[in-house]
């Protein structure tokens, strides 16, 4: 079972204070902490576990600089065996259409029985990738992927709809499947995992390695542009209570009083 | 003349709301650009879905076949691929829902047809469109423009526009063809299976107290739990804490768990990302707790308290405890 999975590395915001930067058209990343996002760090988990039950390789992929790098290392880490960087400036402002044209590309090269990837990025949040990977490839997809099996030359897949109703589907291999945050409990990563594999080698690849002409990746070969960011209108919004803790919660007792919230 | 076509969405017999809310943007667009607006519906045994929105567009084209008794990606490819070519939509929009997620990249892919994902606000003039998606979990907004020529994909996030009445058409069912034959499929559907419901039915609480992410620790639960044992309300919360499996799936508000509606909501340490509004949106007074003064759950949220949940719960359940009635 040969596993490909494709990552990407996103500023961490959850509890970051966010400013507009000065182009106007994202936000300003100083100081704000990069990590595997969190999609896709279920992804390369359950990768693993497949790996560790049915053998076979897991190869990590992954489109950017070389500040990539520390996250694909963390997939090493965490027992992937290979890391490729997408690593050209051609690459650069890509789409979720021309990011996928790159992966495919890449992963046309490699055998595989399987492509994860996450089910969307925190950070632009197209949920546009996976799916299309596996089109431009001509394989069958499915995604919001929570549970999964492998039978043989298939898998079965347990997607998640609304309202708590799931879907489960069976797959011929080779396939792609996004994965969905919670199917799994990605393992920790210490600082000693991480230097275990520092000197393992990450492959860099270019545009060129890959057969792709400069138009058809980065703005050029992409399909939407981002004109402008901005934070997000302000609707009535709460009324703040504010003061000290036993003021705050004398307004609150007196909130749940008047509307109810005291059984 | 121009034309936007919707996908209808339906499950188990039943449109869904993002169905009628894409139909009443996908009007106000064609209004807006002197287009027709048309509907496709795939299914099997749906003539009386094709009935009900006849009146809404002005065409409403009707796939049937045994094969489309379930979603599919490849089997609703085919169709809508035959049915994109044959009628040159200038628009195709579809949900950005666990459907429409698992639809649209491909087909756009397989189209080569300029797609943009989970939008909130479409604006067109003339050709140009301008579309408002989120960034950051909600925390930013963008405007996206296409950089190539049309026909355009767009899929809509649920709940993002409004259903407003307009006078009917006098419609009419389109029946068409279907294109899937029997060869074999690399994708098949074998069932629908329903998430355990847990011990304590969320949706009949009159007051719940939900925890998320910023709750940190699964020891940490009972601080909230203590609130909402204090209130006599029930405990719920929000996505991260059920993937990190500190509380059961049936705890869960939002897109893909619970809608609930209490009297009262208490948001702690939640920041309010849409899937988990869409769930909670209903309720009749919603109290957020959140260190994030910029936290989108103050959107929402009728009374806001932006404080470091470990100090504020601790404090508001022993004044509960002092004051309630005994």
């Amino acid at each position: 079972m040969n596993i490909i999975v494709c990552i990407k590395r996103v500023p961490d915001t959850t509890e970051a204070d966010i400013f507009i930067d000065k182009s106007g058209k994202d936000i300003d990343k100083s100081g704000l902490v990069f990590d595997l996002n969190e999609w896709d760090s279920y992804a390369i988990e359950e990768a693993i576990l497949l790996k560790e039950k049915l053998g076979g390789t897991v190869t990590v992929l992954s489109m950017g600089g070389e500040e990539v790098n520390e996250s694909l290392r963390k997939c090493l880490a965490m027992g992937a065996d290979d890391a490729i960087r997408l690593a050209d400036p051609a690459f650069n402002g890509s789409d979720g259409f021309a990011t996928a044209k790159v992966l495919a590309e890449a992963i046309s090269k490699i055998p595989y029985d399987l492509i994860l990837t996450g089910t969307q990025a925190e950070d632009d949040g197209y949920g546009q990738v996976g799916a299309a990977v596996a089109e431009l490839l001509g394989i069958p997809h499915a995604s919001l992927v929570n549970r999964l099996e492998v039978h043989e030359k298939k898998v079965k897949a347990r997607r998640e709809l609304e309202g708590g109703l799931e879907e489960v589907v069976e797959v011929d291999l080779p396939a792609l499947l996004t994965i969905q945050t919670g199917i799994n409990e990605p393992r920790y990563v210490s600082i000693m995992g991480i230097r275990k594999v520092a000197k393992k080698e990450i492959k860099a690849l270019r545009a060129s390695d890959l057969n792709l002409k400069q138009e058809e990746v980065g703005p050029s070969g992409s399909d939407i542009r981002l004109e402008k960011v901005f934070l997000p209108p302000v609707g009535e919004g709460a009324e703040i209570l504010e003061g000290k803790p036993e003021e705050v919660a004398l307004r609150v007792f007196n909130i749940l009083k008047d509307k109810g919230g005291l059984a | 003349m121009k034309e936007i076509i919707v996908l209808a969405e339906h499950r188990r017999g039943e449109l869904r709301d993002v169905t009628w809310e894409m139909i009443s943007k996908g009007r106000q667009l064609s209004e807006t650009i002197g287009a027709e607006i048309g509907v496709a519906l795939l299914g099997k045994g749906v003539k009386h879905l094709a009935e009900a929105l006849k009146s809404k567009t002005q065409r409403v084209f009707l796939i049937e076949d045994e094969r489309l008794e379930f979603y599919n990606s490849e089997t609703y490819e085919k169709v809508l691929t035959q049915l994109i070519i044959e009628r040159k939509p200038f628009l195709t929009l579809i949900g950005h829902t666990a459907m429409g997620m698992d639809l649209a990249p491909s087909l756009a892919a397989h189209l080569k047809m300029p797609l943009a994902t989970d939008c909130i606000g479409i604006d067109v003039k003339g050709e140009t469109f301008l579309l408002t998606r989120q960034l950051y979990g909600g925390k930013v907004n963008a405007e996206v423009s296409f950089l190539k020529k049309g026909p355009y994909m767009v899929t809509v996030r649920s709940g993002a526009f409004p259903v407003l009445e307009k006078d009917p058409f006098p419609g009419e069912i389109v029946s068409l063809s279907s294109p899937l034959t029997d060869e074999g499929l690399a994708r098949r559907f074998i069932q629908h299976m329903e998430a355990a419901v847990g011990e304590v039915d969320i949706t009949q609480a009159e007051i719940l107290v939900s925890v998320g992410r910023g709750i940190k620790e699964a020891e940490n639960i009972p601080i909230v739990k203590e609130l909402a044992d204090t209130l006599g309300g029930a405990l719920a919360c929000s996505r991260p804490v059920v993937d990190k499996k500190w509380l059961p799936k049936g705890c869960q508000v939002g897109t893909s768990g619970k809608t609930v509606k209490p009297k009262v909501y208490i948001a702690i340490g939640i920041s309010g990302a849409f899937q988990h509004v869409a769930g909670m949106k209903g309720a009749g007074t919603v109290i957020a707790i959140n260190k994030d003064p910029k936290a989108p759950i103050f959107n929402v949220a009728h009374y806001g308290i932006v404080a470091d949940l470990f100090k504020i719960v601790p404090v508001i359940k022993e004044k509960i405890k002092e004051l309630k009635p005994k």
